[in-house]
């Protein structure tokens, strides 16, 4: 067995906290643009959230965009270049509370776009304030007692929610909290790729991540967070696959 | 309705009876647009509505976006991926696009955005209006930026700007703004169909991101953290931009103003409305001009000095309670008296009401 | 045995290979590397069966496994 870094990624360490999800997902991206070989023909967006500097990591072409809007900033450029691959990368905050009306709007279209949505249920980049995924009773610097007590809902399920949309392709739910999930979520990220390639629509992976520095606990209690607590909030799974 | 038979192959000479926000959309195609998203609004809707007409003609793409926002993105995207490409809207929805706009000022995307302007604040009216003046050319979003920004006072202008708007942001790798107004969209006259030529020699798109084949990869990006001072270099080299546009584009119209005691300052619309009143007032023996920029920004400063120069008084004409003025005061260094006419909330004057003005003011 | 490598200065010391290996085959320096950070290394190179749970597990592309050009499917198979 063989073990190297995509070549798709540029040679260089990341920002990211120790423990932290976005470099396990990052690499799933990079290793599945290599093994499609589309390098040269991909184009991602960098969101605002913790994977903002997206572009210092991928060797591809990278647009950087608003809070939120990546999906129709994506949408620009898929309809310009449809030969092309294009991929957006979004934080919680970014694709389902600021973003939330491009990203419904983007998926009913059926825009033929790759949407890879890292759920850490947490406002990570702006240091740990609730998200629309905060699951309840889960502390963060804006919900001190937990979620729940200050009539903030539940927390919001992206999957599910989209999976009732008939314009949407693909959807699956996967984590990075064990090399067995890693091993499924770059399965499915590869899946949502080939779609796009295949022209079958819009597909978008959620990712259960891991946000040990704003969670504030150990890396390993992190991981625990998301095996034990996320997994039964956001059940893993295939919520939508169109033939 | 008298559509354009084929958008893209103009025969010359042809008459086109369009309403401006139409004429509008078969000049941007004809100028090669390709690109349109945008969101209802009135006094604007004949723009998307048009477009999604034409724009499958002629291959291009249009999208009804769900909100302004994701317009203004989508012309970001657009934009980086290397297509002519424009927005319209209408004040309220020009709000929502500010911070969209911010980006693509920063990222030095060309771009055009069509603001059809209905009277405000808030939701306003659905009357023509010139409140978002300050928005248009002071900034509208956030940070240190400039966009050029055209303001029609006739539908062949409309046709002509049009076209141009996408050389400049093409040229000057800028965001271009139309500022026109609910009159001007409306309004229909006949206006000879002018196939597009370049106005400028335009440079390779070396910034386009279509995948990064046989080249380095590139990055489209508005973040600037390391070193500390990179925001400050970004700003600056934006800054010497503008400068640059601001000393090979000022377009100004002065009608009668040479022997003029005193001259109207407008714009768009206004101005249109003004030459019938400096009419009357020469008919009257009153020696009346009137000065009209045509680039809001770069303001044309020299042509209103000049004009300070020779006449005794300006009177700014304007449909917004008193914005313009202020670049008429700044540009002329208040060397002269600046009289205003001016309303805000979908007021607009007619000729007979800036005659009487004229008339009130002119020999005290 | 498997060719693997931890690259010190990209480790964060997170530890998260430290729990994924099955072999136990993983701890964490006393020392610092050079970003002043704890970091992951293998203790006994011959003892590690290749099966880059670890590798899966690093955020940060700290630790690869070189292709072993001895290594054949019947040795492989017999790891298990
Ligand atoms: C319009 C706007 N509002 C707010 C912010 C501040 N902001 C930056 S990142 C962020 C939240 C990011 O959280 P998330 O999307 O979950 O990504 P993460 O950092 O957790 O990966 C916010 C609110 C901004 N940059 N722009
Ligand atoms: S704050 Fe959280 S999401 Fe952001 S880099 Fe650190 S661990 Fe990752
Ligand atoms: S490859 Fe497997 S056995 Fe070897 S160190 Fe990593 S986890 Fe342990
Ligand atoms: S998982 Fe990677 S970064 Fe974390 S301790 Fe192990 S080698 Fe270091």
């Amino acid at each position: 067995m063989e073990f190297k870094k995509p070549t798709s990624l540029l040679d260089v360490p990341t920002h990211y906290c120790p423990g932290c999800g976005h470099g396990i997902v990052q690499r799933l991206v990079g290793e599945v643009i290599d093994e499609l070989g589309i390098r040269e023909k991909t184009i991602g967006t960098a969101p605002v959230g913790c994977a903002v500097l997206l572009y210092d990591y991928f060797d591809c072409d990278i647009i950087e965009c608003s809070h939120g809007r990546s999906p129709a900033v994506a949408t620009g450029i898929k309809r310009v270049l449809p030969d092309r691959v294009v991929f957006t990368y979004q934080g919680d905050g970014d694709l389902a509370a600021i973003g939330t009306a491009e990203t419904i709007h983007v998926a009913n279209r059926g825009e033929n776009i790759t949407i890879i949505f890292v759920n850490n249920a947490i406002y990570g980049m702006t240091g740990g304030q609730m998200a629309p995924t905060t699951i309840t009773g889960q502390r963060t610097t804006t919900t001190q007692e937990g979620r729940g007590q200050n009539q903030e809902g539940p927390p919001l399920k992206v999957c599910e929610l989209l999976a009732s949309l008939d314009g949407v392709t693909y959807l699956e739910r996967v984590a990075v909290s064990t090399p067995k999930d890693i091993m499924r979520a770059k399965k499915a990220v590869k899946k949502a790729f080939q779609n796009q390639i295949d022209e079958k629509g819009f597909s978008l992976v959620e990712v259960l991540s891991m946000c040990p520095t704003d969670w504030k606990v150990s890396s390993t209690a992190a991981v625990d967070f998301v095996n034990n607590e996320m997994k039964e909030v956001f059940p893993l799974g295939v919520f939508k696959d169109e033939k | 309705m008298s559509a354009t038979t084929a958008p893209g192959h103009t025969e010359t000479g042809k008459k086109l009876l369009l309403k401006g926000n139409e004429l509008m959309v078969r000049a941007a195609i004809e100028a090669g647009c390709r690109f349109f998203a945008g969101y209802p609004i009135t006094p604007q809707n004949e723009v998307p509505e048009y477009m999604s007409q034409l724009m499958p003609k002629v291959g291009g793409t249009f999208v009804q976006a769900e909100s302004e926002i994701a317009a203004i993105n989508m012309i970001f995207g657009a934009s980086a991926a290397g297509a002519r490409c424009m927005t319209s809207s209408s004040s309220p929805g020009i709000s929502l696009k500010q911070e969209g706009i911010s980006y693509i000022a920063s990222a030095e995307l060309p771009c055009v955005i069509a603001n059809v302007q209905r009277g405000g604040p808030g939701l306003g009216n659905i009357r023509a209006s010139q409140a978002d003046y300050f928005q248009a050319v002071k900034g509208g979003g956030h940070g240190d930026y400039r966009l050029i920004v055209l303001a029609p006072a006739s539908l062949d202008e409309l046709q002509d700007l049009t076209m141009n708007a996408f050389d400049y942001a093409d040229y000057y790798r800028n965001p271009v703004m139309i500022l026109a107004d609910g009159l001007l969209g409306q309004m229909a006259e006949p206006v000879d169909a002018r196939p597009y030529e370049p106005i400028l020699e335009l440079p390779e798109k070396d910034f386009v991101l279509d995948g990064c084949k046989g080249r380095e990869a590139r990055v489209i990006k508005t973040l600037f953290l390391r070193p500390p001072k990179a925001l400050v270099t970004h700003n600056m080299r934006l800054q010497k931009k503008y400068e640059t546009i601001a000393s090979e584009l000022q377009l100004c119209e002065n009608v009668q103003t040479d022997d003029a005691e005193l001259v109207i300052a407008a714009y768009g619309m206004t101005a249109r409305i003004a030459k019938g009143a400096v009419d009357m007032a020469r008919q009257a023996g009153m020696k009346v001009g009137l000065i009209r920029p045509i680039t809001l920004w770069p303001f044309p400063g020299p042509a209103f000095m000049e004009v300070a120069g020779t006449a005794k008084k300006l009177l700014v004409v304007e449909m917004s309670s008193g914005q313009f003025i202020e670049d008429v005061k700044l540009a002329t260094e208040c060397n002269i008296p600046v009289e205003f006419l001016g309303m805000g909330g979908g007021w607009y004057p007619t000729p007979e009401n800036i005659f009487e003005k004229i008339s009130a003011i002119y020999d005290k | 045995m498997a060719n693997i490598k931890f690259d010190k200065e990209r480790c964060k010391g997170c530890c998260l290979c430290v729990a994924e290996c099955p072999r136990g085959n993983i701890r964490m320096s006393e020392i610092l590397n050079k970003t002043g950070s704890i970091y992951a290394e293998v203790i006994d190179e011959g003892d590690c069966n290749g099966c880059a749970l670890c590798c899966q597990m690093c955020p940060d592309m700290a630790i690869e496994i070189e292709e072993d050009e001895k290594q054949t499917c019947c040795e492989k198979g017999s790891e298990k």
